[in-house]
């Protein structure tokens, strides 16, 4: 069993900030690292992989840190985003490869059970440069899960893959982690983070914006005041309607259409068309202002 | 040293596209060292004038600088020496072990190809042959050892080498009298013209720099380029663009 630990990380280049004072502890079990892109993801994964120095803080691997220090990689597996890989050679010669340098005693053992784990045995004698995307993937995986690592740091893995190979990936992920070890993967998809993590942390902006379990970032992301924009053949009457029934905090009709925010999501979409049908006010259109996943990210940074 | 990495790294000098360039300069010099023998009937001078040269003024440079920067700089631009650096091994390791490769591939598309050359157009008794293979095999080793690390330390690093070999070595090392005391041609050339002796002058086998001088500035040249190519690569950035 082995923790990862950030304590106050900063990043910046020149006069950009990618990473700002971010403290967070990995244990066991399945973290997925979300965010939007260019939140920072990729920064503070190379930064707990040891192949970026924090320009502020520190990065520890059970106490150690992790910059300039290569014996972590003993303990931990990478799977990097970036594609490119030794196109010239076979996955099993690369696999094979993998295992020396980590001076397995048996490497062609270890290079066999990795790929056997991701289910690449059938095309191993294939050039890496003929494999698909998902098949790089998986051999990626295999280069990783080579020395039977305590701590698996994934890169954006669910990227380019098609549903069947997820599913897969996210079996292989969930009984990695059953078997006591610490997996950290990043993803910009909130639904992929909540199927598989036991806990998310949410990065936006190069800050640490929340963290917790699933339903409690859930709840954060619902909870947050939503805004709609509404047509009806009689906003005032509706939006008196809303007010008083206080299914809202707020009705805005100054920019010529009913602009309302509602801090409980549930009750206010209830409650709107019963109360149109109570005051006979037909709606002709009701749209949210901003469900993009960026906008719920912004918030949790704004709150 | 570490075999594995050594066996991937040749793998990837040979495996790619560029590899097909390892071979054209080399063949164009016999080319031309058989036409030089045919025009001149085997004439020292004239065999000393091309190996010193076009030789070792545009091929030897040239082909250290494409097996100097082909065994890390594409693995670096892609990405893929994460691999190597994600291991419990010595960044130092990673980088001799792919140094040597670089000296041995310098040595037989640049050291082998340089001597053959004086061998060709015209020798008397190997004494250019040998005078040249030691000046190639010197050169060779402080070229590779720039590249490599000028891999490492840029990702414009063939053309920033391409701009070095050809304009300071080949063109301004030739002729501008400044420069000359500065080039790594010029140093390596120091030994050519003492083991020649009595006939360097006649050869017109010349250097601007004395044996001593020559050797310590390569010595020196080599081991700062080696040393600044394993710190860089201890701290390299490795990030994709996120």
């Amino acid at each position: 069993m082995s923790t990862l630990v950030l304590e106050r990380v900063s990043r910046w280049y020149g006069n950009v900030v990618a990473v700002n004072d971010v403290t967070m502890t990995i244990g066991p079990g399945i973290t997925g690292l979300l965010g939007p892109n260019g939140a920072g993801k990729s920064t503070l994964i190379s930064m707990m992989g040891g192949f970026l120095e924090p320009s502020a803080g520190s990065a520890t691997l059970d106490g150690i840190p992790v910059w300039r220090n290569p014996s972590i990689y003993r303990t931990i597996g990478l799977v990097p985003e970036a594609e490119a890989m030794y196109d010239m050679v076979t996955g099993w010669q690369f696999v094979v490869a993998n295992a020396r340098l980590h001076r397995l005693p048996d490497a062609e053992g270890a290079a066999r059970m990795a790929l056997e784990t991701v289910e690449m045995m059938d095309a191993k004698d294939r050039d890496i440069g003929t494999y698909s995307k998902g098949m790089k993937q998986r051999v990626k995986m295999a280069t990783a899960l080579v020395h039977n690592p305590a701590v698996l740091l994934l890169d954006e893995p669910f990227n380019g893959m098609d549903p069947r190979q997820r599913l897969h990936l996210m079996d292989l992920l969930r009984r990695l982690a059953g078997q006591g070890r610490t997996v950290l993967f990043s993803s910009h998809i909130l639904e992929e983070v909540e199927e598989i993590a036991d806990t998310i942390e949410v990065l936006v902006a190069g800050r640490h914006a929340a963290s917790g379990d699933y339903r409690g970032i859930r709840r954060l992301m619902t909870e947050r005041p939503h805004q709609y924009t509404i047509s009806s053949s009689d906003d005032r009457r509706l939006a008196a309607a809303i007010i008083a029934d206080g299914a809202a905090d707020s009705v805005d009709l100054s920019a010529g259409t009913l602009a309302v925010q509602a801090a409980d999501f549930g009750r206010f979409v209830h409650a709107l068309p019963r109360l149109a049908r109570d005051t006979g006010v037909r709606l002709l259109e009701v749209s949210p202002a901003d469900e993009s996943l960026e906008s719920v990210f912004a918030y949790l940074v704004a709150r | 040293m570490n075999r594995v990495v050594m066996h991937l790294t040749v793998r990837g000098l040979f495996g790619r596209r560029r590899a097909v360039l390892l071979v054209i300069l080399p063949v164009l010099l016999l080319l031309l060292a058989a036409l030089t023998r045919w025009a001149s009937g085997g004439d020292p001078t004239a065999s000393a004038g091309l190996t010193g040269g076009f030789a070792m003024g545009t091929v030897v440079p040239l082909m250290c600088l494409l097996v100097g920067t082909g065994v890390i700089g594409p693995e670096i631009d892609d990405g893929s020496i994460v691999y190597l650096l994600a291991k419990p091994l010595p960044r130092r390791t990673i980088l001799l072990s792919k140094l040597v490769v670089a000296l041995a591939a310098a040595l037989v598309f640049a050291v082998l190809p340089a001597m053959a050359s004086a061998a060709i157009a015209g020798d008397q008794g190997m004494r250019l042959t040998m005078a040249f293979g030691v000046t190639a095999a010197l050169a060779a080793i402080t070229y590779t050892t720039i590249f490599v690390a000028l891999s490492v330390v840029t990702r414009n690093a063939v053309i920033v080498g391409l701009l070095y070999a050809l304009v300071w070595e080949t063109l301004l090392g030739g002729y501008v009298p400044g420069v000359r005391d500065v080039s790594v041609r010029q140093w390596a050339l120091a030994p050519a013209e003492q083991l020649l002796g009595t006939r360097a002058a006649e050869w017109g086998v010349t250097s601007v720099v004395s044996v001593t001088v020559g050797l310590a500035l390569l010595a020196a040249t080599t081991v700062a380029a080696a040393v600044l190519a394993v710190r860089r690569l201890q701290t390299l950035r490795l990030t994709t663009g996120d």
